[in-house]
């Protein structure tokens, strides 16, 4: 030992000393700039349908690249290639890894080398452990044996990693959405992934929680993670991208590197639909707002579970005739609730305060008490609470209002086909007829169906909760158009909405609400995303 | 605060709660012969069928509430093929070997339809049910086959005397089977001790020292005293092995292997499963194909039992070991539930049965009630998940 440490002094050996460094910071550079991933003139084909059509993307060590595109553009395919889901042979064209050719037969294959991917669905499972989920299909110990100790130990080393400070022994029902989603990267970690494939991480997290995902991914990428993220919520990827590829209808239109171009949402968006959209938010022209349509008093909705809860709490709002009304507020606030339990008690005890439907007093006990009374709410999870995915587009979108098309309890299937072709038309939902089931469609179409439902039933007041989630731009735009018709024809629109940007474009008044209160009212002309985060943030400080 | 951890104990150990309740009702009503030595004996050996049943259906129903209808069937043609085997003077040994691999082979055929062809398992196991009765019959030619070989009897339960002999030949008292009460109680405690111990030098998280040993103490003292009240008539039945065997083995399968967890997450959710680079299809087959192994093994211990077969052998067979399932806690809907919990739930429709039949209660009227436990077992498990969300 003592030899070494006298050799070291010696002012020749600083020097080589230096020089390694050196040279160690150039192979530093190197590495940095080193191309981690290419693939390579990718075509996977469906049958009838070309779902990739020469796709290129080359991700560099150590950034993160970001997927762009309308949904259906081919983003989560081109990551189940990739991943192995569509295993090597079903596609062509090559995928070069750290420099070599891959060729993936099964997840397990990708994983191997470090490839991991995050579906836009977690894929976790309720009744587990954080921790056995976390090792699902990468136990540790034998197979035969498996170390319940070490799972769990590990577990907790990585859950610190990815900052939560939940023990990995608590069942994953029992954490929320942004906690799961954590619980999924450090699924990832554990794995020993150094290339981070993210579909749509935030699509179901609430502001702040895609906030602290976004800076997770900007703390990775310090400590030399790679990612991909597929994302809608295009100010995400201007926050977080290096490089942003734009990917339409099955081909790579453009890479965007956030360092030597500017980078705005607007350019993103010019390159995903392929022309310049000059506004987001469709204009109104001359809809004269009336008399009030519908006014809620003193509402108070208590938990169904916890009764002592209030999950609303004294709210009073009212909505016009030709109005759209946003609700904005944060996930959690009582949005939900408030819509659901004034739509015919379908959420909530104990509800208490006045509803005033065109001026009369009502009371709604049930939801086809709503819906004669012209009352329509639009859910927000349109495939578990909205649609019968099994069956077509005809039977959805008579469901809600069958009486008006089965005189005598007997339904006529010729009007029903009609009325169906009627709203495909109006709403121009992409379909080849109106016998497809709903489960074929794509999210922005499904959300079209679902419309239509509700429309069909003839409501004076819809309340839409979160009604473009998980759709593309364009579906977005036209879902737009359909509220301003509405509010033309003099019906009233109650828009939920968890996307600022939208809340404040559509809305021709805002209520802000937070922990069941309604924290604040803002008129279009006076609201702006700093406002209503500031009323936000300052009700919280008062309660 | 109390409060919620009165309920959540409640929730945890309801059933255990139950079974004492239900014991201590039936020790009443039949002025405690319930208790005698004779009838706990009886209980195990009569018993075992669904213990090892319901330990395979367990895995089945975890995969997502997937039932096998077939078992009924499958136990009586396994045995019936044995009992032919056995009466043309072949060696036992080999007829053994033959009902587990034909076992295997129906829970194969089975499984290949219900994984791969992605046929419902309810349809599947239907037709099994209905195919293995009819092969049963043709095999036996509607007539019943005694079995004639005293070692198979004795080894698998059967007959006047199935117990494990006596080593220290004592009259009376039975001081093996005390011993080896004894010694699985040492093994407990020691067991416990060493993981304690290395999870705490490991720095691993360690359930609160008191929690520990009651759980200790209480398993003691029921293993105690059943090996004492076996002891007091002819010692451990020669059953119990087989079915201790069986549960050891599938509580370990469960708890402590690859497959195991395996079998809980597709129950959880497939496609999640599925996406952590698993192969579901391969874990919905070797849950039939278990199944169909241990439906061979209960086929076994059911004609060694009956010392014969006859084509109505097994006869809602499938319903008891689907019963003792969801009274032990598993979801219908997969992915809950665990190997003590159907030790709870088929001891707990053992007592019913036997205490019903100690009372003297019409035959007709036992099955109104052992549909109503199923009933309540089940609303229970449904409500109690109500009230968590």
């Amino acid at each position: 030992m003592k030899p070494a440490g006298r050799i070291s002094r010696l002012p020749i050996l600083k020097e080589v000393e230096k020089w390694v460094d050196y040279k160690k910071l150039c192979w530093e550079e190197y590495t940095l700039a080193k191309v981690l991933l290419e693939m390579k003139n990718i075509t996977k084909t469906f049958p009838g349908v070309k779902a990739l059509d020469n796709v290129n993307l080359k991700v560099e060590e150590g950034e993160i690249h970001a997927l762009v595109g309308e949904n259906g553009a081919g983003k989560s395919t081109l990551m189940n290639v990739l991943s192995g889901i569509y295993p090597y042979g079903t596609y062509e064209g090559d995928i070069v890894y750290n420099g070599e050719v891959c060729k993936f037969g099964k997840i397990k294959d990708s994983e191997e080398k470090g490839i991991v991917i995050i579906h836009q669905e977690l894929a976790l499972i309720p009744y587990m452990t954080i921790g056995e989920n976390m090792f699902l299909g990468n136990e540790r110990g034998k197979s035969a044996a498996i170390d319940w100790n070490e799972t769990y130990g590990e577990a907790d080393k990585y859950l610190k990693m990815v900052g939560l400070s939940e023990s990995s022994r608590v069942l994953v029902k029992d954490i929320g959405t942004g906690k799961q989603q954590l619980v999924e990267i450090a699924k990832a970690l554990a794995k020993h992934a150094k290339l981070l494939i993210l579909d749509e991480p935030t699509s179901s997290l609430n502001e702040k929680d895609s906030q602290a995902l976004l800076d997770l991914m900007l703390k990775f990428k310090k400590e030399g993670m790679t990612s991909i993220i597929i994302s809608h919520k295009l100010n995400e990827v201007a926050y977080v991208a290096d490089k942003i590829t734009v990917i339409r209808d099955g081909s790579t239109i453009e890479t965007m590197d956030k360092h030597t171009t500017e980078i705005s949402e607007d350019r993103i968006i010019q390159g995903m639909v392929g022309r310049e959209l000059t506004d987001r938010f469709p204009k109104r022209h001359g809809v004269k707002i009336g008399d009030i349509n519908m006014e809620v008093k003193n509402w108070t909705v208590h938990h169904p579970l916890y009764p002592e809860r209030k999950v609303c709490d004294n709210v009073s709002i009212k909505v016009r005739k030709g109005e759209v009304v946003g609700i904005s507020g944060l996930m959690g606030a009582g949005r939900t609730e408030l819509a659901m339990s004034i739509f015919g008690q379908s959420y909530g005890t104990n509800i208490s305060g006045q509803l005033y439907l065109n001026g009369k007093e009502v009371q709604l006990k049930t939801v086809k008490q709503a819906i004669k009374n012209k009352l329509a709410y639009v859910t927000e999870d349109r495939k578990g609470n909205g649609l019968v995915l099994t069956n077509p587009i005809k039977i959805n979108t008579t469901l809600a209002n069958l009486d008006s098309i089965s005189p005598h309890k007997i339904i006529d299937k010729d009007k029903e086909y009609q009325v169906a072709e009627e709203y495909r038309g109006k709403l121009k939902t992409k379909c080849p007829t109106v016998e497809q089931n709903v489960g074929n469609l794509s999210g922005g179409n499904q959300q079209k169906v679902l419309l239509a439902k509700w429309m069909f039933a003839d409501p004076d007041v819809l309340i839409l909760d979160e009604p473009t989630r998980g759709i593309d731009v364009g579906a977005k735009y036209e879902i737009y158009c359909i509220i301003n018709d509405l509010v033309a024809a003099g019906k009233s629109v109650v828009m939920i909405s968890s996307e600022l940007p939208e809340v404040l474009g559509m809305s021709d008044r805002i209520y802000i609400m937070n922990e069941g209160r309604i924290a604040g009212e803002l008129s279009a002309e006076e609201a702006s995303q700093e406002k209503i985060m500031s009323i936000i943030v300052n009700s919280g400080k008062g309660a | 605060m109390e409060k919620v951890n009165v309920s959540a104990f409640l929730r945890k150990y309801t059933m255990i709660i139950a079974l004492v309740l239900v014991v201590l009702f039936f020790s009443i009503t039949t002025e405690g012969k319930i208790l005698f030595p004779q009838n706990i004996n009886n209980l195990i050996s009569q018993n075992a069928y669904v213990f090892v049943l319901a330990t395979g259906m367990l895995l089945c129903i975890l995969t997502g509430g997937n039932i096998d209808l077939s078992v009924g069937s499958v136990v009586c043609f396994t045995g019936a093929v044995g009992a032919m085997i056995m009466d043309k003077n072949v060696n036992v040994l080999a007829a053994i070997l033959a009902m587990l691999i034909i076992g295997i082979l129906i829970g194969m055929w089975q499984g290949f339809w219900i994984a791969y062809v992605k046929v419902p398992p309810f349809i599947a196991t239907l037709a099994g049910m209905y195919a293995f009765r009819g092969l049963s019959n043709v095999v036996l030619q509607g007539l019943t086959v005694s079995i004639k070989s005293e070692t198979f009897i004795k080894v698998f339960g059967g007959g006047a005397d199935c117990y494990v002999p006596d080593l220290f030949g004592g009259e009376g008292f039975n001081m093996t089977c005390m011993l080896a009460g004894c010694i699985a109680v040492v093994i407990l405690i020691a067991m416990q001790l060493k993981s304690r111990i290395n999870n705490k030098s490991k720095g691993y998280e360690t359930a609160p020292l008191g929690s520990t040993v009651a759980k200790i103490v209480i398993i003691s003292a029921v293993i105690l005293w059943i090996s004492y009240k076996l002891a007091s008539h002819k010692g451990i039945p020669t059953a119990l092995i087989w079915i201790l065997l069986v549960l050891l083995i599938y509580g370990y399968l469960t708890t402590k292997t690859r497959i195991g967890r395996y079998l809980y997450a597709v129950g959880g959710n497939e496609k999640a499963t599925r996406l952590s680079g698993i192969n579901t299809k391969k874990v919905y087959f070797i849950a039939y194909v278990n199944m169909g192994f241990l439906a061979a093994l209960a086929g076994i211990l059911t004609i060694a039992r009956l010392t014969s077969a006859q084509p109505t052998y097994g006869q809602g067979y499938e319903m008891d070991a689907i019963g003792a399932c969801f009274i032990g806690g598993a979801s219908a809907y997969g992915g809950i539930g665990t190997v003590p919990g159907v030790v709870i739930g088929a001891t707990l429709m053992g007592v019913i049965n036997q205490g019903m039949s100690i009372m003297g209660m019409d035959v007709n009227y036992q099955k109104v009630v052992k549909g109503l436990v199923l009933l309540a077992a089940v609303a229970f498990d449904v409500l109690s998940k109500r009230e968590k969300k």
